[in-house]
């Protein structure tokens, strides 16, 4: 895709967001963070080509803006499914188990962390510390957070999400 | 009396029984501590009375925070442009809820710390740091910072007088070293979060190169209290020589798992058998984490501590965040040891040498001495590892020597489990998992 091309990428509604955060920044790189995670609200995931449009817009190399893409946990360079499913594997999670709650994920989901359902519905990754400590295991679906969690539960649970 | 004297942070969420709206934080006093500071109190009438309380920050490191407070250059030292106020509620340390708490049941008690905070520095510009994952925390804050602004809280000229501030959120991306505060303003900025070369350090230099100051969610929440009580109250709370209150938590195999706001000093022994009910039956305490995953392991001998800073630091560990995580007998050190090694491995920003190439090494270490393949020698190698990458200033800033606390407390503490793993090439715990 060629540079003028990259204008057209990004809607008016993403360019409009990211705009705001600018407009309060002392400079238009400094939204670089805001602007990836605004993209991928609306798209699930930062393309190749979402990049390089946000880069153009912010006025900074695209390897620059990948450099800081890759840096962070919650912004993703690949494509995820319509539900992304964080299980919490730090400490306090995993003294009350985890680690057994992990493997029960994955083999209902019929998918390993770090994949995704061929139906699209769930991409599954390990996340840090929720802050729910006291109601361990954790894990979110999306924007939800969920306690206590057991391998019983799983089925009602992943029922709710299309 | 009311709640709000012996607990300034959650009585009214108890009292409430549950989030305190604006209506039900004004209805307890709320914002009266900072209209009194704005219409009242001089910047740094303030910062003294701040100094004075003996509030130290409630993060981890327990800084002094009217102290840091006092390095902000003012009027014209402080030079052209603006100075910023930052709310580190990036809670990421593993075993720590405490924040989040208090961000959704009470936000407008750290809105109010953050606005006599700004006002104290002179900064009319403040970003309140937010952990990505915290989606309930972020809408309970839009719109306490909605309300808030709207009665004229926030925004231009504030309760009348020329003082103006613009409070924001920042949501972050999601890395752990982004709690370190210099790593967190190039967040802010919008860079990768590694941490910056200090001095100059934030209070000279900090977001866009201009005085900042950082302080966590639990001490902006322990200044609206100060301001309206004073110092005499405040220092009446704690129970040892640190002040006022702290907000303890506990996680593991306990009867009833919470958080607690509670006079600082408060023994361990208190917060497990009163506070959160005992071990549940069939289970004993082993060790603890007093204050989250970066911090040293402690055993039985220290159970009847109190928990406040220089107790615990005298006893070889760090009060850190207050939030405990409880081994029990069921649970191997070993691989206990592996799961924090891989949080830390994988959350190095990269940057130095020692943190990127040692933590992943470490924790490869542990899992083939867990898992049977340990040599005659780990141990030692483990050791001499802990000594060098845990030593301050052999690494760029105090990830891995956070890391290597648990670590070499738990080869202190619980060597005969490391030897027998090796010895006999097995876990002993393994399928005594429950």
């Amino acid at each position: 895709m060629s540079a003028a091309e990259l204008v057209h990428v990004l809607s008016g509604e993403e360019i409009a967001e990211i705009e705001a955060e600018i407009a309060h920044l002392p400079d238009r790189e400094s939204a670089a963070i805001d602007a990836l995670m605004i993209v991928q609200k609306h798209r699930g995931w930062v393309s190749d080509t979402s990049l390089r449009a946000i880069a153009r817009l912010l006025g900074m190399s695209s390897d620059a803006l990948d450099s800081i893409a890759t840096f962070y946990n919650l912004i993703f360079r690949q494509p995820v499914g319509r539900h992304v499913v964080m299980v919490c594997d730090s400490v306090s999670c995993y003294v009350m188990g985890a680690d057994g709650l992990g493997k029960a994920i994955e083999e209902h989901l019929g998918i390993a962390f770090g994949g995704t359902t061929d139906d699209d519905r769930f991409t599954l990754l390990p996340i840090v510390c929720l802050g729910a400590c006291d109601k361990a295991p954790t894990m979110m679906i999306d924007d939800e957070l969920i306690e206590n969690v057991t391998a019983e539960r799983l089925g009602e649970i992943f029922g709710r999400f299309e | 009396m009311s709640l709000m004297d012996t607990k300034p942070l959650l009585g009214r969420v108890e009292e409430v029984g549950g989030f305190v709206d604006l209506n039900a934080y004004e209805a307890g006093q709320g914002y009266g501590a900072a209209r009194k500071a704005l219409t009242s109190m001089s910047p740094e009438e303030i910062v003294n009375l701040v100094k004075d309380s003996n509030l130290r920050g409630r993060g981890g490191a327990g800084f002094p925070t009217g102290l840091k407070w006092s390095f902000v250059p003012q009027g014209d030292a402080a030079g052209e442009g603006a100075k910023y106020l930052v709310c580190n509620a990036d809670e990421m340390e593993p075993g720590t809820f405490k924040d989040r708490f208090l961000l959704e049941n009470n936000p407008h008690v750290l809105i109010e710390g953050m606005i006599i905070g700004a006002y104290a520095i002179q900064a009319e510009k403040a970003y309140i740091f937010l952990r990505g994952e915290y989606h309930q925390p972020y809408r309970r804050l839009v719109e306490a910072l909605a309300d808030a602004t709207a009665r004229g809280f926030l925004g231009r000229g504030i309760f009348g007088t020329d003082f103006n501030l613009d409070l924001r959120i920042h949501s972050s991306g999601g890395r752990y070293i982004c709690g370190e505060e210099t790593a967190l303003l190039n967040a802010l900025e919008g860079k990768r979060a590694q941490p910056r070369t200090k001095p100059p350090f934030p209070p000279a230099s900090g977001a866009w190169g201009r005085p900042t100051i950082v302080n966590n969610v639990e001490t902006f929440c322990n200044v609206p209290g100060i301001v309206r009580n004073g110092v005499e109250w405040y220092q009446g709370l704690g129970l040892t020589e640190d002040a006022g209150t702290k907000i303890y938590g506990i996680s593991g195999r306990v009867n009833r798992p919470g958080l607690w706001e509670l006079p600082i000093g408060t023994p361990i022994r208190e917060l497990v058998e009163r506070h959160a009910g005992g071990m549940r039956e069939g289970f004993e305490l082993k060790g603890i984490l007093p204050g989250g995953a970066s911090t040293d392991f402690l055993v039985e001998e220290h159970f009847d501590l109190a928990m406040d800073y220089g107790t615990i630091q005298a006893a070889g560990s760090r009060m850190g965040t207050g939030t405990m995580i409880l081994m029990d007998n069921s649970i191997c050190p070993v691989d206990m040891s592996r799961n924090l090694q891989h949080f830390f491995a994988q959350e190095s920003c990269g940057f130095c040498t020692p943190c990127r190439e040692g933590l992943p090494w470490i924790e490869a270490l542990l899992l083939d001495i867990e898992e049977g393949r340990g040599q005659e020698g780990d141990l030692e190698v483990l050791d001499r590892n802990a000594q060098f990458i845990g030593a301050p200033g052999n690494t760029f800033c105090l990830h891995a020597t956070g890391a290597i606390e648990p670590l070499q407390s738990a080869l202190k503490y619980f060597r005969e489990d490391f030897d027998e793993h090796i010895r006999t090439g097995k876990c002993p715990y393994h399928g005594r998992r429950l």
